[in-house]
């Protein structure tokens, strides 16, 4: 205190003072954890996509340029997987969320016993994908003791005989898209139902009294009651049919279904390291893969601002 | 006037049980698949794969069970109940931990100031939009070398951007008197956290806290990726370890999934009144 001089050098270095420390020290574990587990992988990753790279090889990954990236554009397997996670995504997103939406509205209404059945058509979101995976793969078995074939033999009266669903290029990304939004719709149902309690009851009494019936309620008061809730989910949706992996995984690995006609852009990259061992081709494919899911963020929050705007 | 009251009141018991019957259809169709599952867990493999047959509650005994234990008792296929403790511990340690670093640091974000603070908190809501798999190959580079053990299945968890967030902006809505009065009566940032702050947020918590183990439960990618010993192999790796294997007995594999789902199933039903209300309000917000 008495050396002014001597002080001041050593209160520059430290540069929170006392009052502001606790809050440092909180959330430094959070902060730390995700520069070290998010951001500077992703940094490698995009290290690494110049890279020619291998696991567990004396040699130092050697740059080679984007040669990664021209072999990946040049690779009609990789087009093929990137254009199945499109077909998926323009699938599941409309009608996850539709049906989502349904019986969000369903299990809206006040009866009793209204919460057992939010927690049946809950119930597929606790269970993991690869469980899903094997309840499916026997549901679509192409033997006539497979789930579908033998009800589609009954309600056909027998005329259509049995089908091998995952195997046909036709119904098997079909097949993957059913089994995963059985799984996930319920999720979206909760975050929809929410949103419509949240609109006061008086609003549809008013629209009542002005005699509208339930299409136009729904158009004019359950529509934009729920419109921040609906463009969170159908943000969630895009972003979450981006990331389809495991099914995909496991039921081309051991149920038989067809690679070229499910294949994803995830599976592309964990088969280049499990089958190539190449690291440099997995890592350009992630680059390239968040790059689509940051892209549909950021093009949805345009959207969103400009509607909101307008 | 009675007349319509009670035409009234017979059209809306029409129309309840009109509901009643739309629900249960579809939940009966939405069901079934789970249903499946279990009721052929207790079925001889033949009856499983036997078309509509497999919904049939017949020939219903515990062998299969009894087969799961039996096959999966050597180093070379591993030990059941090595999996389900692997699974267990990963999951419990990702949920504890994640919940105390992710907490803190979003109640420090929210109510308490310090330089670099939003230029922070900004970075965490950037790091939100990576999902997981865009980091897998690169982390599988850098922890290579942790390769085969518990720790390194859990490790890339702890730290959430999603959970901070949504822990962020239930402290951002909390009332300020109060953390004002216990601050007045001597407690500093952290003892304000944990005896008051902490308290009032038990939704979130458990909304956290079921998130964070359904996803954790349910891991595949990862594990697949890091994971080549059965001893340190999660439940839902195994079950494709063990449903991949030719000829695959079908009652088996439907056992191990009924017990795969167990430990969730509780978890999420211990939890689960506080899940909705408070995922739903988070969600409206954000």
């Amino acid at each position: 205190m008495s050396n002014p001089t001597a002080e001041s050098p050593r209160r520059r270095s430290l540069r929170w003072n006392r009052r502001e420390l606790p809050g440092v020290a909180m959330a430094t574990p959070g902060i730390i954890g995700l520069l070290v587990f998010v951001a500077i992988p992703f940094l490698v990753a995009i290290f690494l996509s110049f890279h020619n790279a291998q696991l567990n090889s004396p040699r130092a990954p050697n740059y080679i340029g984007i040669t990664q990236y021209t072999r990946l554009f040049a690779d009609a397997q990789f087009w093929r997987a990137l254009g199945n996670n499109l077909t998926f995504a323009a699938v599941v997103i409309p009608v996850q969320t539709a049906i989502a939406l349904g019986l969000a509205m369903l299990v809206n209404q006040r009866l009793r016993g209204i919460s057992v059945f939010r927690a049946l058509f809950f119930l597929p979101v606790i269970f993991p994908m690869a469980l899903v995976a094997v309840i499916w793969r026997l549901i679509l078995a192409r033997s006539e003791g497979g789930l579908l074939n033998s009800l589609v033999h009954f309600v056909t009266f027998g005329q259509v005989g049995p089908q091998d669903w995952l195997g046909n290029s036709a119904t098997a990304l079909p097949s993957i898209i059913l089994l995963s939004i059985w799984q996930g719709v319920g999720f979206q149902m909760i975050i929809l139902l929410a949103g419509l309690q949240e609109i006061p009851q008086e609003r549809y009494e008013a629209a009542q009294l002005d005699r509208a019936n339930r299409w136009q309620q729904f158009l004019y008061v359950t529509l934009p009651g729920i419109r921040n809730t609906l463009i969170f989910v159908v943000l969630l949706t895009s972003i979450l049919a981006f990331r389809v992996y495991d099914q995909v995984y496991i039921l081309i690995t051991s149920g038989g279904a067809n690679r070229t006609a499910t294949q994803t852009v995830l599976y592309q990259a964990t088969t280049s390291v499990f089958d190539q061992n190449n690291l440099g081709r997995a890592s350009a494919i992630t680059v390239v893969f968040f790059a689509i899911v940051l892209g549909i963020t950021v093009i949805q929050r345009r959207l969103v601002r400009q509607e909101s705007e307008a | 006037m009675t007349n319509a009251q009670s035409q009234r009141a017979r059209s809306r018991r029409w129309r309840a049980a009109r509901s009643y019957l739309v629900l249960t259809v579809l939940a009966a169709a939405y069901v079934a698949p789970a249903y499946y599952l279990v009721i052929g867990s207790f079925k001889p493999a033949a009856d499983v794969l036997s078309g509509l047959g497999g919904f049939a509650p017949q020939h219903l005994n515990l062998d299969n069970y009894r087969s799961v234990f039996d096959s999966l008792a050597s180093d070379s296929t591993g030990y059941f109940w090595q999996f389900m403790t692997n699974s267990i511990l990963i999951s419990l340690a990702v949920v504890v931990v994640g919940l105390v670093v992710n907490s803190m640091a979003a109640y420090s974000f929210a109510r308490l100031s310090w330089r670099g603070r939003d230029k922070s908190f900004l970075l965490v809501v950037a790091l939100v939009i990576v999902p997981f798999e865009a980091v897998a190959i690169p982390l599988l580079f850098m922890l290579n070398d942790m390769r085969n053990s518990l720790l390194v299945q859990a490790l890339p968890f702890f730290a959430n951007a999603f959970s901070v967030y949504l822990f962020y902006t239930f402290f951002l809505g909390l009332s300020k008197d109060i953390e004002e009065a216990a601050r007045l009566d001597g407690l500093g940032s952290f003892g304000t956290f944990v005896r008051i702050a902490v308290p009032s947020a038990k939704p979130v918590f458990a909304t956290v806290a079921i998130l964070t183990f359904m996803t954790t439960w349910g891991q595949y990618l990862w594990p697949s990726l890091v994971v080549s010993n059965p001893r340190y192999r999660p439940l839902p790796l195994e079950l494709s370890v063990f449903s991949g294997q030719m000829p695959v007995d079908w009652g088996e594999v439907l056992a191990f999934g009924t017990l795969l789902i167990l430990p969730v199933l509780i978890f999420f039903v211990a939890f689960q009144r506080f899940f909705v209300q408070s995922l739903a309000s988070s969600a409206v917000k954000g």
